[in-house]
């Protein structure tokens, strides 16, 4: 059966959606003619016309902001920005408009605002970033940041059917490095807010997200084969809500946690991972909870900088042999 | 008609410390005919009075209140550009599909056109748990998209790229639908101003934009704002077409009000038309106004107060019974009277009601560990997250 990359379960899962609700429609930059910047949306144009994949001029607040107004009036607005780092652009239309919307005026407002993030491609400080912690923040969005193909594919459908406002963020990288077979038949919609075991263990446990998911079951097999050290690997998949209960699950089965991702350290999602398992799982820790993140520095360009700055393989090796050893 | 609107941008109002030559109004009620323009009816013209004596009457009620301290927050008041408010407001449709608007803090009258009632006003600036957002939200702050009006937020600008969202969605559908959008002079500096206003114009959404002109920004004057003369001037540059209008001359707002509101709803895009009015009031009531030049305030509210001006049009052209406009004034203080009577009693939200409905799902937050424990000091390891 054919393989199929990260890039087109995403590009499969917003068609099929588009296909079975006519409420759902497209707006972003360069997403129709040209198809998107990473030509995620390429053939929509065609197959939806160009009153639902909408080219806009570049108003990032524009696109979120009419995305806002579209679905308080029942649509399904899935708004890319052509890199997440310019989701910044929009950041007041989210945190202060799309975000209280509900809370605040009863207005339903199921938004996705989707876009390529992350590093590891040599795209400098600003196509490259990780924005999750900034909008991590706010409460009334949810944030959904898939690592495998499956979850890709069935995470935007969940998404796009959710109710609340989402921010799905693709890791680049992954787009068309990683491949599977995605299963015929029934569709997947997995829910939001739970968390996967990505590889399971005994002696430690590694709670990471996105691309550093496959960098931490590298690790994690290096461990095994080299030192003989079980880890298991929990991949959280919704960052917003947190699969709090898998944390803590995980910290009960193997006592040692270390939280990996390649977003800054600090303000990151690891201080406030490691917040919560202290609350709920202190007495089963048998060892500090310790992080494997980015350098708090601006993404350089240069592959020797970018390599520096951002967590990789061996770094967990090390961390995680550490802790393994505490 | 639209070489009539011209004629004010004609006016010399570069800076407005005041243009008081505003007074000269397009179409003086003195020198008008006798039949009633732009097809209203007398009845019409009755209920555009209710609008306007309602918002001036239920604006004093809340500065009453707010002396007593019941109203909770800040008050803002549009003293002196309720008839933009109003009259605009009541160019668009109304029933079942209405036409949407999204006013600001100073459109109480377009959001009482719409069908917003004072009940809610006055529970709303009281915070009662009875009010439209139970207490969560202030002031205006809140919407009824049945009746056509949408809730802004205080971050300025913002409301257009919403809106354009709303009207984009109008046309997607082939509803003959249009929105309405106000802005102040001071939101139309923000970025989100610019970005909506061009989206919606590329768009061709059925979308009219009010800018209003009212002398001040909380305390800074247009011309410490933009360097245009008119707000028109902007939206110009946008391919939009926009006309500048006296912004207290009711009849002149309804009618290029309609005639945007007709263009924009046989697809011919963005509207803008511009209303050059006067803030009499502070930006809220704490505000002592000691950056308004003296007498300024006093030539506006002597010579062009916008209520005055349209109850001189209806007496002196005979278009209502003399007596009709008295009756309105004692329904109007005995709707306000009631509405208070009605909420002044109401409780405040209970506190852990802030916790509901931040997501459709969860339905609710969970209160804080240390909030939910009701009886002694908690064993150890009670606290759960």
């Amino acid at each position: 059966m054919a393989e199929t990359t990260f890039l087109e379960a995403i590009r499969q899962g917003m068609w099929e959606e588009m296909e079975r609700d006519d409420r759902v429609f497209l707006l972003g930059e360069d997403i129709g003619a040209y198809g998107g910047a990473f030509k995620v949306t390429q053939g929509f144009l065609e197959r939806f016309g160009d009153a639902r994949v909408i080219d806009t001029p570049i108003s990032e607040a524009a696109i979120v902001g009419a995305a806002a107004g579209a679905a308080h009036m029942g649509m399904r607005p899935v708004a890319e920005m052509q890199f997440i780092d310019f989701i910044s652009c929009a950041y007041d239309m989210l945190t202060n408009y799309v975000a209280t919307a509900r809370y605040r005026a009863g207005l339903s407002t199921p938004i996705v605002v989707r876009g390529p993030c992350g590093g590891y491609v040599r795209g400098g400080p600003f196509h490259s970033q990780n924005p999750e912690a900034a909008f991590f923040h706010t409460p009334g969005l949810k944030i959904v940041y898939p690592a495998t193909v499956r979850d890709a594919k069935g995470l935007i459908k969940a998404a796009i059917r959710d109710d609340d406002p989402v921010i799905f963020l693709e890791h680049k990288w992954l787009y068309r490095r990683i491949k599977d077979t995605l299963p015929t038949g029934d569709e997947e919609v997995p829910p939001l807010g739970v968390a996967r075991v990505a590889r399971e263990g005994q002696d430690l446990s590694i709670v990471t997200y996105g691309a550093t998911v496959w960098k931490s079951l590298e690790a994690a097999a290096q461990l095994d084969q080299a030192d003989g050290i079980s880890v298991e690997v929990v991949d959280l998949r919704t960052l917003l809500p947190l699969d709090e209960d898998a944390i803590v699950a995980t910290v009960k089965k193997t006592n040692k946690l270390l939280i990996v991702h390649e977003d800054t350290r600090t303000g990151g999602l690891a201080g406030e991972i490691t917040a919560r398992v202290n609350e709920r799982a202190f007495e089963w820790l048998d060892g500090p909870i310790m992080r494997v993140t980015a350098h708090d520095v601006p993404l350089p360009y240069a592959p020797t900088l970018e390599d520096f700055v951002l967590p990789q393989t061996e770094d967990i090796v090390t961390a995680a042999r550490w802790l393994a050893a505490y | 008609m639209w070489r009539r609107f011209a004629l004010i941008n004609r006016l010399p109002a570069a800076n407005f410390h005041p243009p008081l030559n505003l007074v000269m109004t397009a179409h003086p009620a003195s020198t008008r005919a006798a039949a009633i323009p732009a097809g209203l009816s007398s009845e019409q013209l009755l209920e555009m009075y209710g609008f306007l004596r309602l918002t001036r009457t239920l604006e004093e009620r809340l500065a009453a209140l707010y002396r007593q301290t019941k109203v909770i927050g800040g008050l803002f008041r549009s003293l002196g550009q309720e008839g933009e408010s109003v009259a605009s407001a009541y160019a668009l449709r109304r029933g079942p599909q209405p036409d949407v608007l999204s006013p600001l803090i100073r459109n109480l009258g377009a959001m009482l056109v719409m069908g917003a009632k004072p009940i809610e006003i006055l529970r709303q600036y009281m915070a009662k748990e009875t009010g439209p957002t139970r207490g969560r939200e202030m002031n205006v702050h809140f919407n009824d998209l049945t009746l056509g009006y949408l809730g802004q937020i205080s971050h300025l600008g913002d409301m257009v790229p919403v809106m354009a969202g709303i009207t984009l969605t109008f046309k997607m559908r082939g509803e003959p639908r249009v929105g309405l959008v106000y802005v102040g002079d001071g939101a139309t500096s923000t970025g989100a101003f610019h970005e909506g206003l061009n989206f919606a114009a590329v768009q061709r959404c059925p979308l009219v934009m009010i800018g209003e002109y009212n002398g001040y920004a909380y305390s800074t004057p247009p011309a410490r704002q933009f360097a245009v003369r008119d707000l028109a001037e902007k939206a110009r540059g946008y391919g939009i077409p926009a006309v500048t209008v006296d912004g207290n001359d009711v009849l002149a707002v309804y009618e290029a009000t309609k005639l945007a509101v007709d263009r924009a709803r046989v697809g011919k895009g963005v509207q803008f038309i511009e209303v050059k009015t006067y803030r009499r009031t502070g930006h809220a009531e704490h505000d002592d106004q000691s950056y308004v030049p003296p007498g300024e305030m006093e030539h506006w509210a002597a010579s062009n107060d916008p209520v005055d001006r349209f109850v001189r049009a209806l007496r002196d052209n005979d278009w209502v019974p003399a007596r009709a406009l008295d009756e309105v004034d004692t329904r109007v203080r005995d709707e306000v009277d009631r509405a208070t009577d009605a909420c002044l009693d109401d409780p405040l939200p209970a506190g852990e009601s802030a916790l509901g409905t931040v997501f459709a799902q969860p339905p609710s937050a969970e209160p804080l560990w240390y909030r939910a424990v009701t009886g002694p000091s908690p064993s150890h390891g009670a606290p759960n997250g």
